[in-house]
């Protein structure tokens, strides 16, 4: 299980590019598994849940029952042509159960795989919720919701809960396919731990917070399953189009049986239409090809979720995914890199570049934050400084405190060169500071200090003894390429809002740095919720990321929420969907797997609505041949004979599902183009093709079963 | 097809358009309320009939309250004109004293005419006194195309408006339709076609001695010939403008008197399609955006254009199977050539199949021509226009409600196509908007196919049937076809006046106007409550030109999927064994 997750897991390490060419592995054992399953959703009962597809099952039994009558010798048409039909019209059932089997047989691998982790364990229910309170051992499925049970090291935790006490590693391998082990403590953000991982050093005191059965990881199971699949709303109403187009079909079949017993009258020659041709055209007609790939869209929708390591609790959520506008983006980890770096040395007047580089490194080498470190970085890579170690140089480290607001380093006498007490901080402290020794803080070190601010940077000031060295300017470094995804996104319509508790000044210049349409600088959690239903009011639909349990009412709010994985409880519960990954950028993709959800149902619809055509031209002829031989003219695929014209189209019907299970499984390719761009590629791929392909197609078909002598 | 030819069509089509904006302006500040010039004329009336009907017209109302307004105020005339045809006989205005209409043609005619088909069972001047023409028929031509229009405007609302529950006063709108619209460009119209020789009389019919004498089937010399006359040219602008298609005489706008010049003949062509046209432009600017109508009427126009030149062509190339020597139908300057029977020497081949093409398009069913005596692909022209659910121009009013819904499916499947849940107008389109426009495009080829099934089927159906092959099929067909989409326009050569094609008809009128009406209502109440949705880079512009040609794919391939098959019985079959 855990090998399984984690080649998921490299797959999500790659670039998307990779991902979405990367073909869908599947394993003979799935395939032989969902050729088995085809056949067992052939149960009317659960065929009965697709309208399109139970009229071709109906139609199916049908003409096996004019074959069996053929076979006793007193069928409307040659047994052999009706048992053809007949063949091909369960083929064309199975070929859509198959794909909607193959597309559930992925989850039900990753389902099986979980449910193994969830094995009846033992918990150590503790009578008092602290640590050292006496416990009882019972079964982890006894446990109901609040009470408070004891984790040790190398255990496994039963069910999903809050730390209330303790720190310990912990290995969630079994749901993140990560397996370096995360911390968890009580109190802040990573709190939450969830049923089914493991903890590898010290022990937990946990608070219950689900009950059994409805815990994470039981959750995942029964989404991954689709136990709980749903039809999400724009399933709904396409499925609502395709049973309308349906019963037209149906009619307009039915229909024709009288119309052509009287055509016999009024021609004076030929035979009424068979049955049989009346169900061929019947299945022909109705969108098979969409019909029977619905499911299988729906499904493999929530697997490429799964794939890329976001766990979705409701089809719903993937489908408005598609029609986000408005993403809330986190601006630390999601637009910029985690932490602030030095860039650039501004010296004060009359002092060198090099001086400043030097006493900033002395100031920084024991400094372990990420920006001391990426001082000390700059100055080696700018100024060929080599890093020092601060017990070579006899110097003493003095730490940030809260009351001096500074940082930096003693160094001794040694006889050569004079005491240097070299300190760092924020420009109004270090003024302060250096004025109390006596010091001037020049004028043209103060213009630096506000150019910085106003350039989106930190300042920080150097100062050794009491003079002023200059200023380092502290950078938010925004990602790599982030800028064209945004671009990218505004093609695509969408809005993308950064949040950030920067102040505006410097909210202001990252946001133009990076291209994000929109900033919320200083935000509070209820700033956040504010924005949210502010463009909801106005007809938006907000997505968001979020960890922290201060997140959870925005989360709650907005539309599609991702919570990470390292999380709060609270903050997963608020969420639609949960990032395994903990990857804020994930919300680009998750939007970009909804939106291909979309048009691959929409693609396909087209193309089965397009193909009719074809199938009009190649069973009118045929169908009407000893009627009106003169419609004969229609046949302009110039197929061999009435009965290989409504073979070919039926065997073509079966056939393009199949050829099409790849598509639906795997999504239209996303494009992040204008959607009038996008409809206009679609419509000439699928529209047009659809229009064209079933011509090729029946015409081939014909002249193969033409030539094998079946006909 | 002639240079002249092509160029008559050019300037029908041209002043249609030219027309468009100027009248649909005008209707959109009529519906929205506003001053217009005509409110010192009519204005006092208005009020009146308000005070007097107890209509407050300030309220507004819901989907339900406006769909049972129109249902009731329907009912009410269609009781009215089956009261009035069953007691003529009684009643003044009869000078030729016809008697009281048979049951089953009384029931048909009423329908026929408050659901703005004007499907006519009956030959107008042998059956119907001067009073029931007038104040039965004519009268529900004013009010029937009001509803339609009325409805419309109702629908527009819905699509217009955000958040909200009401779509406004079916009384008001309805009142205000008449008024304003119908009236005023009847009366100008009707002094238009006097002018040219229309009649309009209450003087009995004339009886003239015949300059050459004949005999009559049972052998007695007939020396007179009588000439039906009447209050014509009144209903004959109305039953253009309002697209309701009843002649005040049997042959309809192929009479002399309903239609006597050129001029007469494209000023009738015009009222057909004239408002049907131009409340795309109202549609427009009253959901705050011409280019939405606009978009729409190029899709009509395409489609129109198109299968006028479809029929004209079929139309001059005439019959193959015609030895060439003893009927000449090349077009000269002196011979209009091509298919001639059935067809009008003063109109020839182009204003009669843009006439044919026009009417079906638009549910209007008035003809200057006999459809019956059409190539067979000139007669699968008519009947494709209306099987496509008469929303190329269609009734006034209910064709551009039904294009509308078409728009609805279009952008539902375009929506899809570019991977966002589908809006129009700021609209999200759901699965109830959905289930509503299935239902609506459902309900149409159901009545139509469902009605000639039976009725080449039953004894009672089959008898009427006069022509041999796949041409009495058609018969049967168009007669469904025509009364399920309520166009109203006779194919001919069916006996249509018997008790199984008057009841079955009736269930077909009744079904494609009333039963539409309430989803289409329905569709506008739910789309009211929603919230806008702002339009973004993401959201597919419904006015360019690549949605204009999907609009179109999604109306031929609804349309045409349905009824391919039964045509392929009918004219395909006879086209075929005509050229082969």
């Amino acid at each position: 299980m855990v090998n399984e997750l984690q080649a998921g897991k490299q797959v999500v390490g790659s670039t998307s590019d990779q991902l979405k060419n990367r073909p869908i592995a599947l394993t003979g054992e799935m395939v032989r598994r969902a050729v088995g399953d085809a056949f067992v959703k052939l149960n009317p009962r659960s065929m009965a849940r697709n309208p399109v597809m139970f009229v071709v099952e109906v139609g199916s039994a049908l003409t096996t029952a004019l074959w069996i009558q053929a076979l006793w010798g007193t069928g409307e048409a040659p047994a052999w042509y009706i048992g053809g039909v007949s063949l091909w019209l369960w083929f064309t059932v199975l070929f859509a159960n198959f794909s909607e089997a193959l597309a559930e047989g992925r989850g039900k691998a990753q389902a099986d795989a979980l449910r193994r982790a969830r094995k009846d364990i033992v918990a150590k229910r503790l009578n008092a919720p602290r640590h050292g309170s006496p416990f009882e051992i019972v079964a982890s499925s006894a446990l109901r919701k609040g009470d408070v049970f004891l984790v040790e090291v190398g255990e496994v935790i039963s069910a999903d809960g809050e730390v209330i006490e303790g720190v310990a590693s912990v290995d969630e391998s079994a749901i993140t396919g990560e397996s370096a082990p995360v911390i968890r403590e009580s109190g802040g953000d990573r709190s939450a731990v969830t049923g089914g991982t493991r903890v590898l050093s010290d022990w937990l005191v946990i608070r219950l917070t689900a009950e059994p059965g409805g815990g994470f990881l039981d959750r995942m199971i029964k989404l991954i399953e689709g136990a709980k699949r749903q039809k999400t709303p724009n399933e709904i109403a396409l499925n609502i189009l395709l049973a309308a187009f349906t019963i037209i079909f149906l009619v307009v079949c039915a229909t024709l049986l009288p119309f052509s017993i009287f055509s016999v009258a009024a021609a004076g020659q030929g035979t009424p239409i068979t049955m049989t041709v009346l169900v061929a055209l019947l299945v022909c007609l109705i969108p098979t090809t969409i019909g029977g790939l619905l499911s299988a869209i729906g499904i493999a929708g929530m697997d490429r979720m799964i794939r890329h390591n976001v766990i979705a609790t409701s089809g719903r959520a993937i489908e408005a995914a598609g029609d986000v506008d408005v993403l809330l983006l986190d601006k630390t980890g999601t637009i910029t890199l985690g932490n602030r770096m030095a860039t650039e040395f501004t010296p004060a007047p009359g002092i060198s570049k090099e001086r400043l580089a030097d006493g900033s490194q002395l100031a920084s080498l024991a400094d372990e934050t990420p920006e001391g470190r990426s001082i000390v970085v700059l100055a080696k890579e700018k100024y060929g400084l080599r890093g020092r170690e601060i017990h070579e140089i006899s110097a003493q480290f003095v730490a940030f405190s809260a009351q001096t607001r500074m940082s930096g380093v003693d160094i001794q006498s040694d006889g050569t060169s004079a005491q240097r007490i070299i300190r760092k901080g924020a420009a109004d402290s270090m003024r302060a500071y250096v004025e109390r020794l006596g010091g001037v803080y020049p004028a043209a070190v103060q213009q630096t200090v506000q150019d910085v601010g106003r350039a989106g940077a930190t300042p920080l000031v150097v100062v050794e003894n009491k003079e002023v060295l200059g200023v380092i300017h502290l950078k938010d470094i925004v990602k790599g390429g982030i800028k064209e995804r945004f671009a990218h996104l505004r093609r695509m319509g969408i809005k993308t809002v950064m949040i950030t508790g920067d102040n505006p000044l410097t909210a202001t210049a990252i946001a133009a740095e990076s291209g994000v349409d929109d900033f919320l600088a200083e935000a509070t959690p209820e700033d956040k919720l504010k924005l949210i239903r502010e463009y909801q009011r106005g007809g938006r639909l907000v997505a968001m990321t979020g960890d922290g349990t201060n997140d959870a009412p925005a989360l709650a709010q907005a539309d599609v929420a991702v919570a990470m994985n390292t999380g709060t409880q609270s903050a997963r519960e608020a969420a639609n969907m949960i990032d395994l990954d903990s990857n804020p950028t994930k919300l680009l993709e998750i939007v970009e797997i909804g939106k291909q959800l979309l048009m691959t149902r929409g693609t396909l619809t087209t193309f089965s609505i397009a193909n009719d055509v074809a199938k009009y031209f190649a069973i009118i002829p045929a169908a009407f041949a000893t009627t009106y031989p003169a419609l004969n003219a229609l046949n302009i695929m110039g197929l061999a004979t009435p009965q290989s014209a409504i073979l070919s189209a039926v065997i073509f019907n079966a056939l393009i599902i199949v050829a099409l299970i790849p598509l639906a499984l795997k999504g239209v390719k996303y494009r992040p183009v204008s959607a009038v761009e996008l409809l206009r590629r679609h419509l000439l791929i699928y529209g047009v093709g659809g229009l064209i392909a079933p011509f090729v197609g029946i015409k081939l078909i014909d002249l193969f079963i033409h030539a094998i002598g079946l006909v | 097809m002639t240079a002249n030819g092509l160029l008559q069509l050019a300037f029908f089509l041209g002043a249609i358009i030219l027309l468009t904006k100027p009248l649909g302006a005008y209707m959109a500040r009529v519906y929205q309320g506003e001053r217009t010039f005509m409110d010192p004329v009519v204005g006092w009336l208005e009020r009146l009939i308000y005070r007097l009907s107890g209509v407050n017209p300030a309220e507004e109302m819901d989907w339900k309250a406006n769909a049972a307004s129109m249902l009731l105020f329907n009912f009410l005339g269609l009781i009215v004109v089956y009261a009035l045809e069953r007691v003529q006989q009684l009643l003044p205005l009869n000078p030729v004293g016809l008697g009281a209409v048979a049951s089953d043609t009384s029931f048909n005619t009423a329908v026929s005419f408050a659901s703005n088909t004007n499907w006519q069972a009956y030959g107008g001047e042998t059956t119907m006194s001067y009073l029931t023409q007038m104040a039965g028929l004519t009268v529900q031509n004013f009010v029937s195309a009001a509803s339609g229009m009325a409805v419309l405007t109702l629908f527009i609302r819905g699509l217009a408006r955000h958040s909200a529950e009401t779509l406004g006063n079916f009384w008001v709108d309805m009142t205000r339709s008449v008024l304003y619209i119908l009236l005023p460009l009847s009366i100008v119209l009707s002094l238009v076609l006097v002018s040219q020789g229309v009649v309009q009389t209450f003087s009995p019919s004339v009886s003239v001695p015949l300059l050459e004498q004949t005999t009559d089937a049972s052998g007695a010399n007939v020396t007179q010939q009588v000439i039906a006359v009447g209050p014509a040219a009144s209903q004959i602008a109305i039953k253009q403008l309002g697209t309701n298609g009843g002649g005040f005489f049997n042959v309809n706008s192929a009479h002399p008197f309903e239609n006597p010049t050129p001029l007469t003949d494209v000023l009738e062509m015009l009222s057909i399609l004239l408002i049907a046209a131009a409340l795309c432009y109202t549609f427009g600017k009253m959901v705050g955006d011409t280019r939405q109508g606009w978009s729409v009427l190029a899709a009509m126009m395409i489609v129109l254009l198109v299968f006028t030149c479809w029929a004209y062509e079929a139309e001059s190339n005439g019959n193959p199977k015609f030895p060439s020597p003893a009927v000449d139908q090349t077009t000269t300057s002196l011979n209009p050539g091509g298919n001639m029977e059935g067809k009008e020497v003063r109109f020839g081949i182009v204003n009669s199949a843009a006439w044919a093409v026009a009417t079906t398009a638009a549910s209007n069913g008035s003809v200057n021509a006999m459809h019956d005596s059409f190539t067979p692909m000139g007669g699968l022209v008519t009947l494709v226009m209306m099987q496509l659910g008469e929303v190329i121009f269609g009734g006034v009013g209910s064709g551009l409600y039904g294009m509308l819904v078409f728009v609805i499916v279009a952008v539902f499947v375009a929506g899809l196509l570019v991977g966002r849940t589908p809006e129009y107008l700021g609209h999200k389109i759901e699965a109830y908007e959905m289930k509503m426009a299935s239902i609506l495009i459902l309900i149409m080829p159901l009545t139509v196919l469902g009605l000639t099934a039976l009725g080449v089927i039953l004894d009672a159906g089959k008898a009427g049937i006069a022509n041999p092959g796949p041409h009495g099929f058609t018969e049967v067909l168009y007669a469904f076809t025509s009364q399920g989409n309520n166009n109203g326009s006779a194919f001919g050569g069916i006996g249509a006046n018997t008790p199984f094609y008057n009841l079955t008809g009736s269930i077909a009128m009744l079904i494609s106007r009333y039963w539409l009406v309430v989803p289409t209502l329905a569709l506008a109440g739910s789309v009211v409550k929603k919230k806008l949705v702002p339009v973004s880079e993401g959201t597919l512009p419904t006015h360019t030109p690549l949605f204009v040609f999907w609009l179109i794919a999604v109306v031929l391939i609804v349309g045409a999927l349905n009824f391919l098959p039964a045509l392929a019985l009918g004219p395909i079959a006879e086209h075929f064994m005509m050229v082969h």
